[in-house]
């Protein structure tokens, strides 16, 4: 790989997706492009790095911004963030008068864990009682990524890091090595291709967005954009989750922490002047 | 070797019987229990150590190769918290021992 490679790929990357990789880190870039360029049928990264230089396809373009960005994700990841969804931001939410359904977005959501994370645990929480209705929107920049994510097909690591015991055995069935969702969650969640440094607006307002493990890897610039758009994006007295560690104090974009939290924020109430 | 590098004191009892001694010797604060031991089953122990004196107090994880839904369903009928199937690795039992209140 020359540097001028790996300054194209780390390019295109911030480009597509406005995640910051460092140019410096060649064995990281072809470890995670591996498997690209294998499917691809390419015999080395540099080959595909030309056939990328010499026809632009958009595709493959795409398909290597996917491919570069961090995919971990978990059921329950972190376990805090859905404890306080279950006790404390549902039962507000529910008390709140309304008959339109909850929204909640899993913003970045990978292949669903944590979309379906959400959907369990409201399950539990109603259970079988009747409740305001809740609409799950999980969106992730990668086809590939929501494609297993709508199918709800998980392997055996997956489904033990994060995922109590007691879901498993009530929504999940064994189909070899493979363990799949029941169809009653998965069809709790909607699915939707979304690039999060473009314009949202058509996504809606939302009650809850679930931004975990995405804002931390996008340039400054960028991560306050997209912040702005997640709040534009959430309804009055609406939460927003971050990840650990991805603390986005910001007055301006109208976020409060709530809680003396780090990762959950409030949307203050818009100011309103009454003549 | 994962569970002390988390900072827990591990003993080893070579079957059911003698585990269940050790436990009444001092009750352990979590169990990893493989499905298949000699003289004694995994799950027999289970059902022998909720009804001992303090046997209702330690986490009880099984660990065994028994994958299936009928095997997980009746380790949680006999009191089992969690159940992680082999094979595993360092992470799945950190997540499993926090889901039970370990770490």
């Amino acid at each position: 790989m020359t540097p001028d490679d790996l300054s194209l790929i780390c390019r295109i990357v911030r480009a597509r997706a406005g995640y910051v990789v460092d140019q410096a880190k060649a064995a990281i870039i072809e470890n995670r492009l591996g498997p690209l360029v294998r499917r691809e049928g390419f015999n080395s990264l540099s080959d595909l790095v030309s056939e990328i230089k010499a026809k632009r396809d958009e595709r493959l373009v795409w398909e290597l911004a996917d491919a570069m960005l961090p995919k971990d994700t978990a059921f329950f990841r972190d376990r805090t963030p859905f404890t306080q969804f279950r006790d404390v931001i549902m039962p507000d939410l529910e008390q709140r008068l309304g008959t339109s359904p909850l929204r909640i977005w899993s913003a970045g959501c990978g292949t669903g864990q944590e979309a379906y994370s959400l959907a369990l645990t409201i399950d539990e929480v109603r259970a079988g009682r009747a409740g305001r209705a809740v609409q799950i929107v999980g969106s992730d920049l990668s086809e590939r990524c929501l494609e297993r994510a709508a199918a709800g097909i998980f392997n055996q690591m997956e489904v033990q890091k994060g995922l109590p015991i007691r879901y498993l055995v009530r929504h999940f069935e064994r189909q070899d090595e493979a363990w799949h969702l029941s169809a009653s969650i998965r069809q709790k969640v909607q699915w939707s291709r979304v690039n999060l440094i473009s314009e949202i607006s058509t996504m809606g307002q939302f009650d809850v967005i679930f931004c975990r493990y995405v804002l931390g890897g996008l340039e400054d610039l960028m991560r306050k954009q997209v912040l702005s758009q997640l709040a534009g994006a959430l309804n009055d007295n609406g939460y927003l989750i971050v990840g650990r560690d991805e603390a986005v104090l910001d007055q301006a974009v109208g976020l409060s922490p709530v809680w003396g939290s780090s990762d959950i924020y409030r949307r203050e109430t818009a100011l309103r002047i009454v003549a | 070797m994962i569970l002390e590098n988390l900072g827990f004191h591990v003993t080893e009892a070579s079957d059911g019987q003698e585990a269940i001694a050790w436990c009444r010797a001092s009750m352990p604060d979590a169990i990893l229990l493989d499905w298949n031991m000699p003289l004694m089953s995994g799950i027999d122990f289970l059902r022998q150590l909720r009804t001992e004196p303090l046997g209702d107090g330690p986490k009880v994880l099984f660990c065994t190769v028994e994958n299936d839904l009928s095997h997980i369903n009746e380790a949680l009928k006999a009191g089992a918290d969690e159940y992680i199937m082999k094979p595993f690795d360092g992470d799945v039992i950190c997540a499993k021992f926090a889901e039970v209140g370990l770490l």
